[in-house]
């Protein structure tokens, strides 16, 4: 008996198993930049208790002085590295800065009002940087030692990207253990479950929220300082990541950690696939699982109700 | 003839058991207290009550009428009056508003889109301003008022209501000793002249020594006796939960 | 209160003096500013008088911009009823989202209201058959007895001043006390014996039914309509211009429309970088003028008073 054509035709329907790993490596690249920039939120969120818009505006700056970065420390060995670190710190330092000198003045205040101040950052930051470098495209090249490619099932897959999905769950356990294992931690912990005990515990809460702030802001900004070789540094590439970060945040859980990991794998590979199986659609389905989380389970899969 | 009934009433907060199986009854007329230490889940206990938390288990029933799980206004409206711990008005309005709104939507007005809300009730408000000793401070707004003020007014807003059981969670907190005596005297008579049942906890023990036809004591969740002033007061459970509680 | 409504009155008065300037300018900027006026107070009436923050008030401007856009173009119906359904609509999409909206309170609440925006906005944008998705749809023409810059301006003017009127009547009549008391203690108000959920969709309803008005004037007043309107930053936008005018009170918000666009207007003139200064304002508005300028303004009148 001979095959029948029905075997071609499934065939045709299933595509190669290496593109379908390909995508879904992909897919994992992506997630682990929205876990950078999403657990910051998630942290800023839970300990301060704003919602920060700007956080893609300092993913975006993250990108953007990487590459200064990058053009300043020309033919040096190990430029692209001391890039990352300088890019990410200058971020860092700019988040405690914004926080110290103003945010915190908006403490006393209903929170709309910190809400639209994060905005207004959104407005100042997109601009500053159109201002300084411009509206066009600007890239970095990969680091010397990862410039390659690993084949995997027949096709490549950088070994660039290789690197960020192992870095994100490096990250990830290291804040775990400093979340779970350490003073700091477990004041940063308290800190997300009741602020004002924590005021007459003596824990000096004003520095507490400039150094989660600074925190915060030094993922966002080396989420943005490690996609500078991979996506293309330009205007918008704020706006774009924060719907993302807000999604995975609120799929996961606003103020739970491993929640945001959860949710920026799950938003990455739905990303990933939605693009190919479901164009039109993936886009109206990513926002209204958003809209099912927050009314079934506003406190996402991994969190804990607010109390407040 | 019977106002309130608590049956069974369970309440548990993420496996911490704040209300562990409390039953009383309040008849009509009748002055009644709650009393136990911090925590002893009197405010959950009238939370449950006004609809505000959901029962785990048990039945509530009002003028007969069973209420277990009514939305909280749907119970206001059926004839119960409440005031909060912390005190709860309308800050950015007057005085007269506070009330104002609370008469308004007593009567039934809350639907009216097009008359000019000023010329509501104007009369009945001042009526009961003037009967919770607020008369010349109309047009203050409440947020700014002291205080013991802001718990007259919010007397008042439960007034509004013409409720029949007034539910008064710690109305005296944070009062000196001649504020106390003013506002007890004051719930007192309009409790008197209205005929009103009414229940309320407290942590002053002169106060409900005072006028407390029938105490209850909760601690820990459980309605650990029930009687006369008298009784209570020489009820060795009761001292034992009391130690170090002089007043 | 007598003397409030002989100002008004002649601020109409004037208003309808502006298209004797001749001057396409003012006229088009008078009518710019009468939409986005209204759709501020509309929005405003969820901010300010309601407290409920709402992010995705765009989601039912573009709503009534598409809904007359595509019942005049692709379906042919007649100006007037294309003009009605757009509220209509705007009023049903309102109540749809509003009782999902409703059930969470403030963060939560704000961020579903994004999420069904966006949700509105994805579907405007991917429906390519039905809306053009990103190109939008152009050569919406005035309609048939209102073919003027000037006409329109008139006929703006009326729509907008009759839906203050109702608005301003709500507002000031017991209903609008009730939602001024949700606004200060949700808890309390529940205890007076209002239904607060109850009240709060309805307020989002007027909300979006005042909205999709606005949207649809828009949508005659641009010509063409874009899946932008119904983006994120456009609600935004709207929600700034409420704060900049003041949210306590029934106009700032068209004032701030006014100055917003006036500036919009000035600065894009001289620099790309509108953002920037809309940033700037935004802020200090946030630190020093949270009343915005009609709350400014009265402190002011306040001071001179108590002399």
């Amino acid at each position: 008996m001979r095959s029948k054509p029905v075997v071609l035709k499934v065939r045709a329907f299933m595509p190669d198993p290496s593109f379908l790993l390909i995508q879904s490596l992909s897919g994992l690249t992506y997630a682990m930049f929205l876990f950078l920039i999403a657990s910051g939120l998630s942290l800023i969120f839970g300990v301060l208790g704003i919602l920060n818009f700007a956080h893609g505006s300092l993913y975006m700056l993250g990108a953007y002085l990487t590459y200064q970065f990058v053009s300043q420390f020309i033919d040096a060995p190990g430029q692209f590295w001391w890039a990352v670190v300088f890019g990410s710190l200058s971020v860092a330092l700019i988040g405690g800065v914004i926080e110290r000198l103003f945010l915190r003045r908006l403490y006393i205040r209903e929170e709309l009002n910190q809400l639209l101040f994060t905005y207004a950052l959104v407005l100042l930051i997109s601009d500053f940087a159109k201002i300084i470098w411009g509206t066009g495209q600007l890239s970095v090249s990969r680091p010397a030692i990862l410039k390659g490619a690993v084949p995997i099932l027949g096709q490549y897959f950088p070994e660039y990207n290789i690197f960020v999905i192992a870095l994100g769950p490096g990250i990830a356990l290291l804040f775990w253990l400093i979340l779970h294992h350490s003073r700091w931690g477990r004041i940063i912990r308290a800190a997300a479950l009741d602020r004002e005990m924590l005021g007459s515990l003596g824990v000096n809460v004003n520095w507490l929220f400039t150094v989660v702030f600074t925190i915060g802001a030094w993922l966002a900004g080396l989420g943005g300082a490690l996609v500078s070789p991979i996506a293309a540094i330009v205007p918008g590439m704020d706006v774009e990541i924060i719907i993302n970060a807000f999604i995975v945040v609120v799929i996961g859980g606003l103020g739970s950690f491993w929640g945001t990991l959860l949710g920026a794998l799950i938003l990455g590979q739905v990303i990933s696939f939605g693009i190919l199986v479901f164009p039109r659609l993936s886009m109206v389905f990513i926002y209204i699982l958003m809209a099912v989380v927050l009314i079934l389970r506003p406190w996402g899969l991994l969190g804990k109700p607010l109390q407040r | 003839m019977i106002m309130l009934v608590v049956e069974k009433v369970k309440k548990s907060f993420d496996g911490f058991v704040a209300v562990n199986g409390v039953s009383f009854s309040v008849n009509k007329g009748e002055i009644c207290s709650i009393i136990g230490p911090n925590g002893a889940g009197k405010t959950t206990l009238f939370n449950l009550i006004t609809g505000h938390l959901r029962v785990d288990e048990g039945k509530l029933a009002f003028k007969g009428i069973d209420i277990t799980n009514l939305p909280p206004h749907r119970i206001c409206r059926l004839g119960m009056g409440r005031s909060f711990q912390r005190t709860n008005i309308f800050p950015r309005l007057t005085v007269f508003q506070n009330i104002q709104a609370a008469v308004l939507a007593h009567r039934g007005e809350s639907f009216n889109f097009y008359k000019p809300v000023e010329s509501f009730f104007r009369e009945e408000t001042q009526a009961i301003l003037g009967r919770v000793g607020l008369k010349d401070y109309g047009d203050m707004v409440s947020g700014s008022l002291s205080y013991g003020f802001q718990k007259q007014l919010e007397l008042g807003i439960a007034l509004a209501s013409e409720p029949e059981l007034l539910l008064l969670d710690e109305p005296t907190a944070g009062m000196s000793a001649k504020e106390t005596h003013q506002t007890i005297e004051l719930i007192g008579r309009i409790t008197r002249e209205e005929g009103l049942t009414l229940l309320f906890t407290e942590h002053d023990m002169e106060v409900v020594f005072s006028i407390s036809a029938r105490i209850m004591v909760l601690h820990q969740g459980r309605l650990i006796a029930e009687g006369l002033p008298e009784e209570i007061r020489h009820s060795p459970e009761v001292q034992k939960v009391y130690l170090g509680e002089a007043r | 209160m007598f003397k409030e409504n002989w100002f008004l009155i002649a601020i109409i008065f004037l208003l309808a003096l502006v298209p004797l300037s001749d001057s396409r300018f003012y006229i088009f900027l008078g009518t710019d500013i009468l939409i986005m006026g209204l759709f501020a107070v509309s929005l405003n009436l969820l901010l300010g008088y309601t407290g409920l923050v709402c992010f995705g008030q765009a989601a039912y401007f573009g709503i009534g911009a598409y809904t007359y856009t595509l019942l005049m173009k692709k379906a042919s119906f007649s100006f007037p009823f294309a003009f009605l359904a757009a509220p209509v609509f705007g009023a049903v999409a309102a109540l749809i989202i509003g009782i999902f909206c409703i059930q969470r309170t403030k963060i939560y609440f704000a961020m579903l209201t994004l999420a069904f925006s966006q949700i509105v906005w994805a579907i405007v944008f991917k429906w390519n058959s039905l809306t053009g998705g990103d190109n939008g749809i152009i050569g919406i023409p005035f309609p048939q007895h209102l073919d003027s810059p000037t006409r329109f301006y008139y006929f703006t003017l009326v729509v907008v001043v009759f839906s203050f009127y109702i608005m301003r009547k709500a507002v000031n009549s017991p209903f609008g006390r009730m939602l001024t008391t949700i606004r200060e203690n949700p808890e309390r108000t529940e205890f007076i014996g209002i239904n607060v959920k109850l009240f709060q969709l309805l307020a989002f309803m007027i909300s979006g039914f005042f909205s999709a008005i606005a949207g649809a004037l828009f949508a005659i007043f641009n010509h063409s309509v874009f899946p932008d309107l119904l983006f994120w930053p456009h609600s935004a936008e709207v929600l700034i211009m409420t704060l900049l005018g003041g949210m306590y009170s029934f106009f700032g918000p068209l004032v701030g429309a006014a100055v917003m666009l006036y500036l919009r207007m000035l600065v894009t003139s001289y620099t790309q970088y509108w953002p920037l200064i809309m940033g700037t304002i935004l802020a200090l508005l946030l630190f020093f003028f949270p009343g915005g300028i009609v709350g400014f303004l009265k402190t002011q009148r306040l001071f001179s008073r108590e002399k």
